[in-house]
């Protein structure tokens, strides 16, 4: 089955129009970028979407802490893990770097705390 | 509960006649509707102490105006409150315009205002060498003076409640009704008895009124529109410039505030709607158009707030103080529009002495304290006086606002004092956090946190000015 | 509070614990200088980037995605580690031409501290409605986006459920992502100019992939309700941002948020006697990010709003190292040429450059979009350097090095173009 889709280039501030020709969910054509960074964008962004997921959670005893995913997760599950997160309530003292939700809504992608609370 | 005295409206007049009430062994409550004081005309006006040129003579307006600006140094001193004698200018630019002033000096003379002097042009850029120099001559008048208007009225309160007079807010009066001995003052949530009732509810005098049938007068509002431009440009002019009036109207203000701002306006449109505080971009346009015409050249991004008031314009032309007809113990003290606030005080002493008249007032209190003292105001201070003073009290050393540099003490004694401060536009009324060139963008979220701490709420329950004014929605999530 | 001496002695004062102090502070420690004192108004080191949880800052840095939190952590660290001395909660209240700095905290009351040289690194404040002159009434709901972050990230409180956000630079569009996020329904991102002052990834990212629309060439014209916003009328401009009467249309809400700009907090600066740039707001400064004023000197967003804060931080590393020369008597003293913003230009920081030295970055802001660009740097008539670029926008600061063979070729004021390639 083919579609075809137009997403914008964000590698550069030029924002190239892509116009991305997929074939059973697989890139077959890209149109309308400058450079070979389109190409790999498109492909990425086409096939799997990932994003930086970064919110704050709960503290029992002091301010919201803030924390993210350590790497980028499923685009199509950011609303699904900020639903997790709305439960998450932790207790300081809570170090940098510490694991606040693991592998969160099966994405195998840990939340962990930005900073120390 | 039952009052002597109660007083309708905590603007600048019922204020001041609070205050000049608790000096009597009498009780006294003064019922507001919005959760602060001075939430009408009083809290956005142009500030100035008028000499009394301007009045036509033999006007109570006239005569009060007079009064009020020679009491006004003493009030002020008394109460804390910055006031600045810095003379005021009516700035003439053709010959035609000559001849107003002219007529106003002459009109100043009758009133009795003791200096008035006519400059020509040399003199008058010696006083002001930023004017347009199309200016040709002024009327010089250096018993005026600026005072801030919401200032002076928390001040009044504050001292009229330290000496046991009570301030009620929420309490908008829907009806009014004389029993005989006494009149019953309702609001949706309360009601007080009072056996003598004065009416200083400013634009809603007139419904006020109407509550015991009284129809002899009306208010309407007239709305006038200001910029307040930031400190850096305050001392542009020193004196408050006025313009001649012209077959066009009267022309619009340049002065510096008494907080060193500078503000010009107002524009003046005649308006129905009791509550229509918003600005226009239009009216806001042809007021600037007009500043111009006194000062050239005023840098709109200097610009910090634009704010719009509505003055209690009543329908005979001059104050209205009088005993109801109808009903002698209620008096009325209503269209207040300028000079009301050069006026205030003595308003004040004129309704004492109604009062005193109908044999209310016989006994004084021997403890009256006329002085109030200001919050402390460290930025203000000399290094040692400010060292001190945290020494003191730590809090005082913890900066807030950053732009008019007010510390956590200021504002806790903003919440603590007399009025005590309910939400943050109050908080900022009274120690200015919030006032300067961020508007609040760094000391918002302060404020709300210490209100919150303060007055023993969440903060989702802070508000900027009452009840339905939440600054926020909720916890997150 | 803690009674000791109200005058103290250090070498160097940097007034500001954000990322622009921080880093200038470390650089100068490292060159050497012992004696340094960090002052910060804020509860913690950090400055803005503490409300910054998003991800995105320290890409060209560290080569890495951090957060706003993570990427300050680094430089914190590094503060700990070499001992640097800091005091938060501490407001400097005046600072005048011959280094004396004047400051309040709860801790020490007021303190009067002589230094050799003065870093300024104060960063900036948003401007707020009444800088941008919105008509209407003044109800509850109307923030600017730094304060929105502030009350969500650090204070867990929503300012509102239905939002209105007006400026599309970076702040405005991560806060309408974060709203969003956190359950809110934001309703438009309104932009004044036909183009957005945010970077392209963040348009995609924050609005994009939200459906939130982006309306440009639009604006408030009048904000409505008495006591909380109920509303916002917005209209289409013409090409002299004047609102078109026709297009004139009501928008339910709750909240505006605005991201109309951001001013450097110069009032200290302007104490002190330091010349002002009218263009970017902040100091006139040489290479060595020195002022009009001897020994003081300034970098970050105090000097000029930059969009990236791996960029504040090598600007702060050339002050930190330039006032570690100047306390040790060895800060280069040569006759300055202006750098000027020619056609396409808005600024250029540093305003002033010497014409001697090793290589030299000068940074400009362009004044519009333009494909297809023309760089050119050219001094007394003569042509330095001219570098091509695919685009270059507003909303992203360029840079242009000038090699030692070419500042050599420096005979009078420097001139920086962008025009059309031809």
């Amino acid at each position: 089955m083919k579609e075809t889709r137009q997403i914008t280039c964000i590698r550069c501030p030029m924002g190239c129009l892509l116009t991305v020709e997929l074939t059973d969910g697989a890139v077959t054509k890209v149109e309308g970028n400058l450079c070979r960074r389109g190409e790999e964008y498109a492909k990425m962004e086409c096939v799997h979407p990932t994003r930086m997921l970064t919110t704050t959670v709960r503290v029992s005893n002091g301010a919201p802490l803030p924390v993210r995913s350590r790497e980028p997760l499923p685009k199509d599950a950011v609303f699904h893990c900020m639903e997790v997160l709305k439960g998450v309530v932790v207790t300081a003292p809570v170090a940098a770097g510490s694991v606040i939700v693991a592998d969160i809504c099966g994405t195998g992608v840990d939340m962990i705390a930005s900073t120390s609370a | 509960m039952r009052y002597d005295i109660a007083v309708i409206g905590a603007g600048v007049t019922g204020s001041m006649i609070a205050r000049e009430l608790a000096k009597y062994n009498l009780s006294v409550v003064v019922l507001e509707k919005e959760n602060d004081v001075a939430m009408g005309s009083s809290k956005a006006n142009s500030g100035i102490v008028h000499a009394g040129y301007d009045a036509r003579p033999g006007t109570l307006k006239a005569r009060l105006n007079v009064a009020g600006c020679a009491m006004m140094p003493k009030v002020a001193s008394e109460l804390g409150v910055p006031y600045r004698q810095n003379g005021s200018l009516v700035v003439a630019f053709c010959d035609e315009e000559m001849a107003a002033v002219q007529e106003l000096y002459a009109r100043g003379r009758l009133n009795g205002v003791e200096h008035l002097y006519v400059l020509g042009r040399e003199q008058l850029f010696s006083l002001e060498p930023h004017l347009s120099p199309a200016a040709v001559g002024a009327l010089y008048a250096p018993d005026a003076g600026i005072v801030c208007p919401y200032s002076l009225t928390i001040a009044a309160m504050g001292n009229a409640m330290d000496n046991g007079v009570e301030l009620k807010r929420n309490f908008p009066v829907m009806s009014l009704a004389d029993r005989g001995a006494s009149f019953e003052i309702s609001s949706p949530g309360e009601t007080v008895e009072a056996a003598f009732v004065i009416n200083a509810a400013g634009l809603y005098a007139d419904r006020v009124a109407a509550m015991v049938g009284d129809g002899f007068f009306t208010i309407r509002p007239r709305r006038g529109e200001y910029y307040l431009f930031d400190r850096s440009i305050g001392n542009v002019v020193r004196q408050t410039v006025f313009q001649a009036p012209t077959a066009m109207g009267k022309g619009v203000l340049v002065t510096p505030t008494a907080h060193g701002n500078l503000l010009i306006g107002p524009t003046a449109e005649d308006i129905d709607d009791k509550e229509d505080k918003k600005t226009t971009a239009a009216g806001l346009e042809k007021m600037t158009l007009a500043a111009a015409k006194s000062v050239p050249g005023l840098p709109l991004n200097g610009v910090i707030t634009a704010f719009t008031g509505l003055r209690a314009v009543g329908s005979t032309g001059d104050f209205i103080i009088t005993q109801s007809p109808t009903h002698p113990r209620l008096i009325h003290a209503a269209a207040i529009e300028s000079p009301g606030l050069a006026s205030s005080p003595a308003i004040a002493a004129y309704v004492e002495a109604m009062l005193q008249g109908m044999g209310v007032l016989t006994h004084k209190r021997r403890e009256f304290n006329p002085y109030r003292a200001p919050i402390p105001c460290p930025g203000k201070m000399g290094e040692d006086e400010r060292y001190s003073l945290i020494a003191h009290d730590p809090a005082y050393g913890r900066i807030v606002c950053r732009c008019e540099e007010i510390s956590e003490g200021e504002i806790r004694d903003a919440i603590r004092r007399n009025p005590p401060a309910a939400d943050t536009d109050g908080v900022k009324r009274r120690v200015r956090a919030g006032m300067g060139r961020c508007q609040g963008g760094f000391c918002l979220p302060l404020v709300t946190e210490l209100l919150s701490a303060e007055l023993g709420i969440p903060m989702d329950q802070v508000t900027k000015r009452g009840p339905g004014s939440e600054i926020l929605s909720g916890p997150v999530k | 509070m803690k009674r000791e001496n109200r005058t103290i002695h250090v070498s160097l004062v940097v007034v500001g614990g954000g990322p622009a102090g921080l880093a200038a502070a470390i650089r100068c420690r490292e060159q050497g200088i012992e004696d340094l004192l960090i002052l910060e108004r804020g509860p913690r080191l950090g400055g803005i980037l503490r409300q910054c949880v998003h991800s995105g800052f320290g890409v060209h840095k560290f080569n890495e995605e951090l957060t706003g939190p993570e990427y300050a952590d680094r430089y914190i660290d590094r503060v700990r580690e070499l001992g640097i001395p800091y005091r938060c909660d501490t407001m400097v209240t005046d600072i005048s031409a011959d280094h004396v700095v004047t400051c309040v905290s709860e801790e020490h009351g007021l303190t009067r501290i002589k230094a050799g040289a003065v870093i300024l690194a104060m960063g900036c404040r948003e401007r707020s409605r009444g800088a941008v002159r919105i008509p209407g009434t003044r109800p509850a709901g109307v923030y600017t986006a730094g304060t929105a972050q502030l009350f969500v990230n650090l204070k867990g409180y929503m300012p509102g459920k239905r939002v209105v956000v007006l400026g599309s630079g970076d702040i405005g569009l991560i806060m309408a992502r974060r709203m969003r996020l956190e359950g809110a329904e934001v309703k438009a991102v309104l932009e004044l100019m036909p183009y957005s002052g945010g970077l392209k990834r963040n348009i995609v990212q924050c609005l994009e992939d939200f459906d939130i629309p982006l309306l440009l060439s639009h604006t408030v014209t009048e904000i409505h309700g008495e006591n909380r916003l109920t509303g916002v009328t917005i209209a289409r401009v013409d090409e002299n941002l004047r609102p078109i009467e026709e297009t004139k249309e009501f928008i339910d809400c709750d909240t505006l948020l605005l991201s109309v700009g951001l001013i450097p907090e110069n009032e200290l600066a302007r104490a002190a006697g330091v010349e002002l740039d009218p263009v970017t707001g902040g100091a006139v400064v040489d290479e060595h990010r020195e002022t009009s004023v001897g020994g003081i000197f300034s970098c970050g967003n105090v000097l000029h709003v930059h969009d990236l804060v791996d960029y504040v931080s090598e600007e702060a590393e050339i002050a930190g190292e330039s006032a570690a020369l100047y306390l040790k008597g060895e800060l280069p003293r040569r006759q300055t040429v202006a750098a000027r913003a020619g056609n396409g230009v808005r600024y250029v920081v540093p305003q002033r450059i010497s014409g001697g030295g090793e290589e030299l970055r000068l940074f400009f802001r362009p004044d519009q979009v333009c494909r297809g660009a023309m760089i050119s740097v050219s001094s007394g008539g003569e042509l330095l350097r001219v570098r091509n670029r695919r685009i270059v926008t507003p909303g992203e600061m360029e840079s242009i090095v000038l090699k030692e063979e070419e500042l050599r070729r420096v005979h009078g004021d420097i001139t920086i173009e962008v025009g059309l390639k031809s």
